[in-house]
């Protein structure tokens, strides 16, 4: 059985349609990316599962049960988490109160004491254990980021929803919370995980489904997505220009890996 | 809750009691009517500011007619005492208890609004419910309500029965500091603060805010109704003008930010140095007429430069008070 099911999702803010019948299953256990170009309607996806806006057709079933329409904090204590693109720490809390948060009132519901202990051990996963401390407002973008990751752990949640962790990091830290995604993962934690940096979203998901305009444009594994004309298009605007620069790519590309390995086998002899 | 009422014995919470308490009992042993008219006063200033911290220190919502609730529960209990002869205890209680409920059902209506809509909307109860009450025949209309001095008669005399208001305002005053305390050390305080801080953040963490806000009202509109029962029975008379007085929602206000919103000792201080404010103020000829001028300009500065209040800033700035000051 699928973990989620979204059916026929169409989310309209006025004359607007943000979401027009989006339809997708998630895997237990997968790492799903979502891509699109700017106001593709991705972080909406994300809002509607959550229940933060209701869809105005079609339905989110999650374990088999259908959570549309349902307040945003039934659906996060049936074990869906989220962080947000645009950060939001609760910024005069310590990070330690921060992240006790979302072990309080996620899907296990702890007590207070309890919750300080899961906090402490989630804030040693995400490293920022010395930071425990500190008012939330106070950490920098980088920490925050970190921040909304240990908080959404902390509720210990099956689904994890992640938009843009990976934005405005620069490269060792990209590395690190890649790490990090591949440490949640391996907890058996399904993950849905919108982003822009290509590379990384190609590198770590197992399946990609691409948005524009508010509609799923292809569906499949990284690499088919990366040559489907139509996701070309999307992010480029003209196919038949963006399939030659595209093949002149793969040529470089080809060529390179020819290089390398005549040099290895230069080495081997 | 469990785990805050282990927290009881806490140094942070037992010295502020310590103070309140020995405040108390400086007018019943040196037997000064002067004194016992200052401390009343400023215990329940400490009720009052206490109580609005829930709703406004805790969760962020400006509850700007607060006053209402003060209002409410001193109209109720004074009717169940002018008509029914009921003792105070029970007609105070009974108070308290109409303005949770109260404060519920307009809680459904207001606690969906935000920041400065909130605020305005609360002052619209407050006025409105004057107005009611104004136009409320059996309350005595905008004349309001007179004890006869014969009620006094069922607690020991005139003398005894202020006694009697004075006591109890000083339980009251440390009843809500401490429940003050337990709230910031409780699961259901750190899902107050949450609201405070992001309330769109809050939901999504799982944290049911609109029961938490609705609960957090009912409690903060709780006590005040207690406190405007005491007050009034003492006072001897209620009238619309004195029970709903936005002055007096104000200097709540005043009070809270002065000490520090969301703190636990920040309404104690508060209430002390507003009232020191305040009576140096009245009697300097020069400021008699302008206290709350002066006390606007105060709280003007505090917003611009001190926004956590004086308690907030000794915490931020002196590490070691944060183990003893909460």
């Amino acid at each position: 059985m699928s973990i989620l099911e979204v059916d026929g999702i169409t989310k309209m803010f006025g004359g607007l349609t943000a979401l027009n019948r989006v339809t997708f299953k998630l895997e237990e256990g997968e790492i799903l990316g979502i891509i699109g170009p700017n106001g593709a309607g991705k972080t909406t996806l994300f809002n509607v599962i959550c229940g933060v806006y209701p869809p105005e057709e079609g339905k989110v079933v999650f374990n088999g049960e259908n959570i549309t329409g349902l307040s945003p904090f039934k659906i996060t204590r049936k074990g869906i988490a989220r962080t947000h693109q645009v950060v939001k720490p609760l910024n005069e809390l310590t990070v330690l109160e921060n992240v006790m948060v979302g072990a309080c009132f996620g899907r296990d519901y702890r007590p207070l004491a309890e919750a300080r202990e899961i906090a402490f051990e989630i804030l040693e996963l995400t490293g920022l254990i010395d930071r425990a401390e500190l008012p939330a407002g106070k950490l920098n973008v980088p920490e925050k980021k970190r921040l909304e990751l240990s908080r959404a752990l902390a509720s210990n949640p099956t689904l994890l929803l992640l938009d843009e962790v990976l934005a405005g990091l620069n490269p060792a830290e990209v590395n690190e919370m890649l790490e990090i995604i591949e440490n949640v993962r391996k907890k058996g934690i399904t993950i849905m995980m919108i982003e822009h940096l290509m590379h990384a979203i190609m590198k770590i998901s197992d399946r990609i489904i691409v948005l524009d305009y508010g509609e799923k444009i292809a569906e499949g594994s990284p690499e088919e997505v990366s040559k489907d004309p139509r996701v070309i298009e999307a992010y480029l605007g003209d196919p038949e220009l963006s399939l030659k620069l595209l093949k002149k790519r793969k040529a470089e590309f080809d060529a390179a890996e020819g290089a390398e390995k005549a040099e290895r086998a230069k080495e081997g002899t | 809750m469990k785990d805050s009422l282990k927290n009881l014995t806490d140094v942070s919470l037992l010295w502020l009691l310590a103070i309140i308490a020995v405040m108390a009992v400086i007018p019943p042993i040196t037997n000064s009517i002067t004194m016992r008219e200052d401390i009343f006063l400023i215990l329940q200033y400490i009720a009052l500011a206490a109580s609005l911290n829930i709703i406004l220190g805790f969760t962020g919502y400006v509850s700007f007619g607060h006053i209402v609730y003060y209002g409410i529960g001193g109209y109720v209990a004074f009717a169940l005492m002018y008509f029914y002869g009921i003792h105070l205890i029970p007609a105070m209680i009974a108070g308290g208890i109409v303005c949770a409920i109260i404060a519920y059902l307009l809680g459904e209506a207001v606690l969906r609004l935000r920041g400065a809509y909130f605020a305005i909307a609360t002052i619209g109860i407050n006025e409105a419910v004057k107005a009611l009450v104004n136009n409320l025949e059996f309350l005595g209309g905008s004349a309001g309500l007179f004890f006869n001095f014969k009620i006094y008669q069922n607690y020991g005399g005139a003398g005894n029965a202020i006694w009697l208001a004075y006591y109890l305002m000083a339980i009251l005053a440390i009843v809500v500091i401490t429940s003050n305390y337990l709230i910031k050390k409780s699961k259901f305080g750190l899902g107050l603060m949450s609201i405070r801080e992001d309330e769109d953040a809050a939901i999504v963490l799982g944290i049911d805010t609109k029961k938490y806000k609705s609960l957090a009202y009912m409690l903060s509109a709780f006590f005040p109704g207690m406190v405007g029962a005491i007050f009034f029975f003492k006072n001897g008379n209620i009238e619309p003008v004195n029970a709903f007085h936005l002055l007096k929602s104000i200097e709540m206000i005043f009070m809270v930010v002065l000490g520090g919103f969301g703190t636990v000792t920040g309404p104690f201080v508060g209430s002390l140095l507003y009232e020191r404010i305040r009576g140096l103020l009245l009697v300097n000829p020069l400021f008699k007429d302008l206290h709350m001028a002066v006390a606007g300009i105060i709280l003007l500065l505090l917003i611009l430069f001190v926004p956590s209040g004086v308690i907030g800033y000794l915490r931020d700035k002196v590490a070691i008070l944060r183990r003893y000051v909460e």
